[in-house]
């Protein structure tokens, strides 16, 4: 087995420790675990996607083999399940709070999405709960169903929530709609754009799961499940269970087969699962089927928007004015408010400095999966709309596609844009010629005419993307209408005999945590890696902490840079004592503390020693044992950016468009492990050229009923689908925490979706077409233009 | 209908399961032999990540019944290790970061043998294209390509 | 998926005696399309009459007429079947696109032309070829055998026992991918048997068709760029969200001459 003995160094790509038990089968997933006295959920679910629920028959259901019960929505708000929380106060720009629809976690009296959980049965086994689960009888009435973004605020629309007219959550505004007007008023040339950013389905491959086991004796109730944020989560569950305090609760994620933003939600069908064990005390465990995932994991993006962006002659951007309608799905789930507007329009000035921006969100219901945070959540659609923009405006202008972008570049950082958020760090130019070298820029001529002698149309289309991570500082967030407790938090014990446990809130899934935490701490102590367990996941044994999602590595690895930093200079504190020397004489360097006063040396293993013996030093002054903890706010975002370059062959006789090249430069600041950020640029940009041409959650706008429910009918990329990356670094280090890391995870899926697109409109030299480019889609443009 | 006995030959070892007609093999394993390393991501036969080897050849343990495999040599991922000794495409994986979140990787590695027994050391395209019945939502591939063929090399210094 | 019952019969007698005895008794061959059908909770079946490893299904050898193929080969054998791939090697290279690798492992080409997928591949190999599908009762024309999508010929009690092709070098087998599913979009099976062209169709999603005037076209010695010209009826298409009926028609021309052209 492979044993990382050496030590670990920030920079360096060091393998990663968590693949041993991975890539041997021992994982341990939450549909691993069974308990003792094990039940199992399935639920019955709507065929339809709006109706009133008019009765509920379970007669028949609950004398079947196995089942030991059968649960309504409404038993189970008769018995205190209140409604699903919203994680985000968002308030429209009059003030008013956003409309909120109530959301049980199994419906009461109205479906408003197909799929939406009815009733919950818990049987012996997986097979009976759901053989009876089919044999529950509920009869709908059939409601009119609206998919379609314009047509549901319009006046007659079928309405899903009682009060709220015209299925409008909140209209929210950031920015001067005066100075865009006077930008406008100013501008000799603008640019217009219509577009959809279509829908995502997560798809992480491990579907949702959750196991719960509760004692009735002891009030205590332990939760396994697939999250993002068990500690967040902990919180969520007391409130809707009605516990006594977090106390009675144990949440525990332990290998996660994926997040992507689908697995941070609080969602319905989990609270439904706990609540019913409370009631039956035996442990209840129900693990989705991928065809579940497909109707009721959060989906993602969905946007309907219109943007102007006004220029002068030499294209210079002068304001930019936007208006979106942000589909939220049937709810308000626990943060696609913040999503769609605090993660979206804020980053609409991108790379640019554009002195006027007026941004206008609605958030609007539709009988549609609640839509929620997904890989990049905003930045994405941000980023689209932006490098759309900057491609017409090079048209428009008659400028290359880099100049437009050199001409408005921001060049000054710290950059206050006019929309909140101020940029850290970054070089934009430099990533741009970065990536452009990368993708032998220069030479697409002769490799677009090389296409051409085969009959086939070669575009190349760049992106440059910037966006916001590490989220904090928490003041910052509660002030928008968060909860706040945007730090994160870690302790490092280290135990006499020198092995160190480094505990922390976030939440690894993929990301390589154990890896990259070791490594750090390994360097600051200079120990082995193998002498280092990262510990996540469990609130039994991290105490506090806020979960991984928008790229957070950078805010958990400084806290736990501040907890060696304490854990070293205790040591110098005890090493003092050892060589008695003074403390002031004391530095600790590669593992080593000595002093010039002394021709002594203290490992940092015998002063761990030393701290748990506590007979070397006096305990009235110095406490015995070695632990630290820290809790790291970051002072504001971190804001990675990069320059995406794709270029796309286009078979105009299909319309089948093939990614032939993709290279970036990217800027996430200094790195920790490279081999480890590679592999999450890889993944961000798969799912952003994916998102370009292939996925797409298409609803039937006649009935609402999900029409890619499957892997049949969602086109998911393959191994096959894609060519190799081209990647560099361009980093900027960022002044906002200790290690200047800004993130990664998001990046490729916010840089690619434009590159791509402006490839393939460069390809057919036109000015837009709607993500997925489909290959029909494009065989029908080709087709209309041969006729015209 | 109802429970029947089975046979089958798991990871070297002769095992019973008594399951009902339509366990499919992928519960087989993992319910009744709590081999929970072969995984299940979807219930349309695509994703992949249930992949053993069914006597040598790899084949989607969610797609068969556990009947059907009854008196069959079955390869799990439990089974590619001998002792503490990496399988080379195990080990491959680890040095090329060919996996994340982790969850597609058993069946990715249990393909991936199976794709070095067919073809030897195939070149990337080929990889690529074997690797069709194989989902996987965090590496883009890449890693996991190269892996493989990392992995074909090194098999074939051994065989 | 429903509980059901499994019977592993030792002959094709003894498969079709427990089909007598139990009319809600299905067949199942490597299952790759009825387990997924089943697991949807589709369909419901009494018991499930494994077929898969009787072996006078499972060989494939030499006739008169070229090459004959039991229905109990997989898609991955036949398409490393030696016999196969120098009598009629588009065949073997249509068995090893069908689905993928795993998939090829289990498939039979029996199970596979039984169940007549609107898209699935051996189908168009079976038209174009005028290939005979035995059964256990008679031998039949493959223009006899299929019957629309998901509908063929056989009768109750009756089983594909083996499927007999001409050998033929030069065919070409062409599939437009569904970017989701990745089956067939569309599939064309193109094949000059001595002078006569043959072009048979998958995907359209009305079962696979021939496409006469267009063998025709081939058949008086035009070019095969004047393909683009040659009648194809919009009928025999239909669409849905991977692609318009008017799309796949146009992609059925397009790899149709592709498939020609790698014709010697």
């Amino acid at each position: 087995m492979n044993e990382t003995v050496s030590n670990g160094k920030f920079g360096q790509s060091v393998k990663r420790v968590e693949d041993a038990r991975l890539i041997t089968g021992r994982g341990r997933f939450v549909d691993d675990l069974v308990f003792l006295g094990q039940t199992y959920a399935a639920f019955v679910r709507s065929p339809y996607a709006h109706a009133a629920i008019a009765g509920i028959d379970l007669a028949s259901a609950q004398d079947m083999p196995g089942v030991i019960r059968i649960f309504t929505g409404r038993e189970l708000a008769d018995a205190g399940l209140p409604p699903l929380p919203s994680g985000w106060n968002l308030s429209s720009t009059d003030g008013t709070p956003a409309r909120v629809g109530l959301h049980h976690a199994l419906a009461v009296d109205a479906i408003r999405f197909v799929g939406e959980p009815v009733a919950l049965v818990i049987a012996e086994t997986r097979d009976q709960a759901r053989d009876a689960a089919d044999a529950v009888l509920v009869e709908y009435q059939e409601l009119p169903t609206v998919v379609d973004l314009a047509a549901a605020i319009a006046d007659g629309a079928p309405q899903l929530h009682d009060g709220i007219a015209q299925n409008r959550a909140f209209e929210w505004e950031i920015g001067s709609s005066a100075e865009v007007e006077a930008a406008f008023a100013a501008a000799t040339r603008r640019v217009t754009l219509n577009l959809r950013n279509n829908r995502l389905i997560p798809n992480a491959i491990e579907p949702r799961a959750i196991n719960v086991q509760w004692s009735a004796f002891d009030q205590a109730m332990t939760i396994h499940l697939t999250h993002q944020n068990p500690i967040g989560m902990r919180g969520f569950f007391a409130f809707m269970l009605g516990l006594p305090s977090e106390n009675n609760l144990r949440v525990v994620s332990p290998d996660v087969g994926g997040g992507f933003g689908s697995k941070a939600p609080a969602y319905a069908e989990e609270f439904a699962v706990a609540f019913a064990a409370k009631m039956l005390d035996r442990p209840v465990k129900w693990t989705a089927e991928r065809s579940e995932s497909f109707l009721t994991d959060a989906h993602g993006r969905d946007h309907l928007t219109t943007a102007e962006l006004a220029m002068d002659d030499d294209g210079r951007f002068l304001g930019l004015r936007v208006h979106t309608l942000a589909n939220l799905g049937a709810y308000i789930s626990t943060s696609n408010a913040l999503v769609v507007s605090y993660m979206y329009a804020t980053m609409l000035s991108g790379q640019y400095a554009i002195p006027a921006i007026h941004a206008r969100v609605e958030g609007v219901y539709t009988n549609t999966c609640p839509v929620d945070a997904y890989r990049g959540a905003g930045r994405p659609e941000a980023a689209y709309l932006i490098e759309r923009l900057a491609n017409l405006a090079a048209r428009e202008i008659g400028v290359d596609q880099a100049e437009i972008r050199r001409r408005n570049f921001i060049r000054q950082f710290p950059y206050q844009t006019p929309l909140i958020y101020c940029y850290d760090s970054g070089d934009y130019e430099g990533c741009l010629d970065a990536a452009l070298g990368l993708a032998d820029y220069a030479g697409f001529g002769a490799r677009k005419a090389e296409s051409q002698a085969r009959g086939k149309l070669r575009g190349i289309g760049l992106s440059a993307y910037v966006e916001a991570c590490g989220i904090g500082p928490s003041k910052l967030l509660a002030s928008l209408g968060g909860g706040g407790a945007m730090w994160e938090s870690c302790e490092i014990r280290v135990q006499p005999g020198g092995s160190i446990e480094v505990l922390t809130g976030a939440h690894n899934h993929g990301q390589g945590h154990q890896t990259v935490y070791a490594q750090i701490v390994s360097e600051r102590f200079g120990v082995p890696m193998n002498s280092i367990n990262v510990v996540q996941g469990d609130t039994d044994r991290i105490q506090a902490g806020t979960g991984t999602y928008g790229s957070r590595a950078s805010v958990g690895l400084s806290a736990a840079v501040h907890s060696c930093d304490k854990i070293v200079a205790k040591g110098r504190a005890i090493v003092a004592h050892m060589l008695e020397v003074d403390l002031a004489d004391v530095v600790f360097a590669d593992g080593i503390y000595s002093s010039a006063a002394s021709n002594r040396t203290v490992a940092f293993v015998e002063m761990a020693q030393a701290a748990h013996g506590a007979a070397s030093f006096p305990t009235d002054q110095i406490e015995p044992g070695l632990v630290a903890t820290s809790f790291f706010d970051p002072p504001n975002f971190t804001y990675p950016a990069g320059v995406h370059v794709c270029e796309v062959e286009i078979d105009p006789e299909t319309g089948v468009v093939e990614v032939v090249a993709f290279n970036a430069a990217d800027d996430f600041g200094n790195v920790a492990n490279p081999l480890i950020v590679e592999g999450q640029v890889h993944g961000g940009v798969t799912q952003g050229i994916a998102q370009a041409l292939w996925e797409n959650a298409l609803y039937d706008p006649d009935n609402a009923q999900l029409m890619t429910a499957s892997y049949m009918d969602y086109g998911m990329p393959r191994a096959d689908s894609l060519p190799e990356f081209g990647l560099c670094f361009w980093p900027s280090p960022t002044p906002v925490n200790p290690l200047g890391m800004k993130g990664c995870g998001e990046a490729g899926a916010i840089g690619a979706p434009p590159a791509v697109i402006n490839a393939v409109c460069d390809a057919l030299g036109m000015d837009h077409i709607d993500m997925p480019a489909s290959s029909e889609k494009i065989w029908q443009l080709c087709r209309a233009r041969e006729n015209s | 209908m109802g429970m029947s006995r089975i046979e089958l030959r798991v990871n070297g070892r002769d095992v019973e399961v008594e399951a009902d007609g339509r366990t499919l093999l992928t519960h087989a394993l993992r319910d009744h032999l709590r081999l929970t390393g072969t995984h299940i991501g979807c219930d349309t036969s695509q994703c992949g990540a249930c992949t053993v080897h069914v006597d040598g050849k790899a084949v989607k343990s969610c797609t068969m019944l556990a009947v059907q495999a009854a008196g069959c040599d079955i390869l799990t991922i439990e089974g590619l290790a001998s002792g503490r000794e990496l399988h080379p495409m195990q080990a491959a994986f680890n040095d090329f970061h060919g996996l994340q979140c982790g969850f597609c990787t058993p069946g990715m590695i249990m393909m991936a043998v199976d794709i070095v027994n067919r073809h030897g050391r195939p070149d990337e395209a080929t990889v690529r294209a074997e690797l069709e019945g194989n989902l996987c939502r965090c590496t883009g591939y890449h890693n996991i390509i190269k892996a493989v063929c990392a992995g074909a090399e090194r098999m074939g210094e051994m065989a | 998926m429903y509980d059901l019952g499994y019977s592993r019969p030792a002959s094709i007698a003894e498969a079709l005696e427990l089909l007598q005895q139990d009319d809600m008794a299905q067949l199942i061959s490597g299952g790759q399309t009825l387990m997924p059908v089943l697991r949807a909770r589709l369909a419901a079946p009494s018991q499930l009459v494994d077929i898969a490893r009787l072996d006078d299904l499972r060989q494939i050898r030499l006739i008169d007429l070229g090459i004959e193929i039991g229905a109990g080969m997989t898609h991955a054998e036949v398409a490393a079947s030696p016999i196969v791939r120098a009598k009629v090697p588009a065949l073997a290279a249509l068995a090893g696109g069908i689905g993928d690798a795993q998939i090829r492992h289990r498939g039979t080409i029996g199970g596979s032309i039984a169940n007549n997928d609107p898209a699935a591949c051996y189908p168009s190999a079976v038209i174009a070829l005028g290939a005979r599908v035995k059964t256990n009762l008679r031998m039949l024309d493959a223009e006899a055998f299929f019957a629309g999508m998901f509908t063929t010929a056989l009768e109750p009690g009756e089983i594909v026992t083996a499927v007999q092709f001409p050998a033929c070098v030069e065919a070409c087998y062409l599939k437009f991918r569904n970017p989701a599913s990745r089956f067939a979009l569309v599939g064309v099976f193109a094949a000059r048997l001595g002078s006569e062209h043959r072009i048979a169709i998958i995907g359209g999603g009305n079962g696979v068709f021939r496409w006469h005037e267009a063998e025709q076209h081939l058949d008086r010695g035009a070019d095969i760029d004047g393909l683009d010209a040659v009648p194809l009826d919009l009928s025999n298409f239909t669409g849905d969200i991977h692609g318009s009926a008017e799309y796949r028609r146009h992609i059925a021309t397009v790899i149709t001459r592709r498939a020609l052209a790698t014709l010697s």
